[in-house]
């Protein structure tokens, strides 16, 4: 089975960071990486730091999650020149992050993943 | 098209945006988040710079400096749409010499990064009647005002503004504005179709 891994993207260096503090309590192993806001730290997002986040990701296969609609486009940016098969879900920003992680821990396969992602999806 | 022309193109693209930072900002509070006045004054002087110290040599090349700069330095989602215009242009501008071709895929970029289609307040809206005015031979400062001017009509159902819903209309689309002065300092530089 791929190593699965999770990136979450937000505008707010301290949301990415929270949501990681959140999953973290259910997904001690997990491969999590996020980026948040842009280079300057300010509300936005990074086209840098998202590409980082890729990188720096011990996943083979990357589940990426992000909470408003400009960190999307720049995701699929960034998708458009990594070479991770990366998985991106317009589904609610923390409960879905919060799922794909505690089901990794578990074990669960990319297949039982999506299944309980897909009545999240909320854009 | 001539790559000096381009390039004078981007400087007063870059002035007018600097000139007008605060009033594209003003738009987007109304709107958005209040942003892209700082976000597009900042990108653009990043661009300044780079074409500055790598000096492209070729249209297609300022047109990918360009885009890559914008997506990298701007925060905003104008960093992708307007960087992915830009980038569009580059590969168009590499086989072909036609304005309206290169500014067409430009369009194309944008319509695909941002999943939108003309009518939903954005800059498309812009782009579009510029792009039909351009091949119709008959685009002047008017065509362009007149299109960034119609954005206050309608409803944002896409980007940021489109959380309003029925509230945003009768305020300018910022992204619509600020395509505007990337038309006007166009036709200032003498940019055209031959």
């Amino acid at each position: 089975m791929t190593k699965l891994g999770v990136v979450v993207v937000s505008h707010v260096p301290e949301i990415a960071a929270g949501v990681v503090k959140l999953m973290r309590e259910v997904a001690k192993d997990v491969a999590i990486t996020f980026s948040g806001g842009t280079d300057e730290n300010e509300i936005g997002t990074s086209f840098e730091k998202i590409q980082a986040a890729f990188e720096e990701n011990e996943g083979e296969t990357i589940l990426a999650f992000y909470d408003l609609g400009s960190a999307k486009m720049n995701l699929e940016m960034v998708m458009e020149l990594t070479e991770k098969e990366v998985r991106l879900y317009d589904t609610a920003f923390i409960e879905s992050s919060y799922t794909a992680v505690a089901l990794i821990q578990a074990g669960a396969d990319l297949a039982a993943i999506e299944e309980q992602l897909a009545p999240l999806k909320i854009k | 098209m001539n790559v000096e022309a381009v390039k004078k193109w981007m400087i007063l693209f870059t002035e007018k945006v600097n000139q007008n930072k605060a009033y594209l900002s003003e738009l987007d509070r109304a709107i958005g988040d209040g942003d892209h006045g700082m976000n597009m004054a900042r990108g653009t002087t990043e661009v300044m710079a780079a074409l500055e110290a790598k000096n492209p040599a070729t249209v297609a090349d300022v047109f990918k400096l360009t885009g890559m700069t914008l997506v990298s330095k701007v925060g905003g989602a104008s960093g992708p749409l307007y960087g992915s215009a830009f980038i569009s242009m580059a590969k168009e501008a590499g086989t072909t010499d036609s304005l309206l071709a290169i500014l067409q895929a430009g369009l194309n970029g944008i319509e695909k990064r941002g999943q939108a289609v003309p009518g939903e307040k954005t800059m498309i809206d812009t782009w579009q009647p510029v792009i039909k005015a351009l091949a119709a031979g008959n685009l002047s400062e008017q065509t362009i005002a007149d299109a960034v001017a119609h954005t206050k009509e309608i409803k944002a159902t896409k980007g940021r503004a489109s959380y309003l819903g029925e509230r945003s209309i009768g305020h300018l689309d910022p992204g619509a504005v600020s395509s505007g002065y990337l038309f006007e300092t166009m036709l200032e530089a003498g940019v055209t179709n031959d």
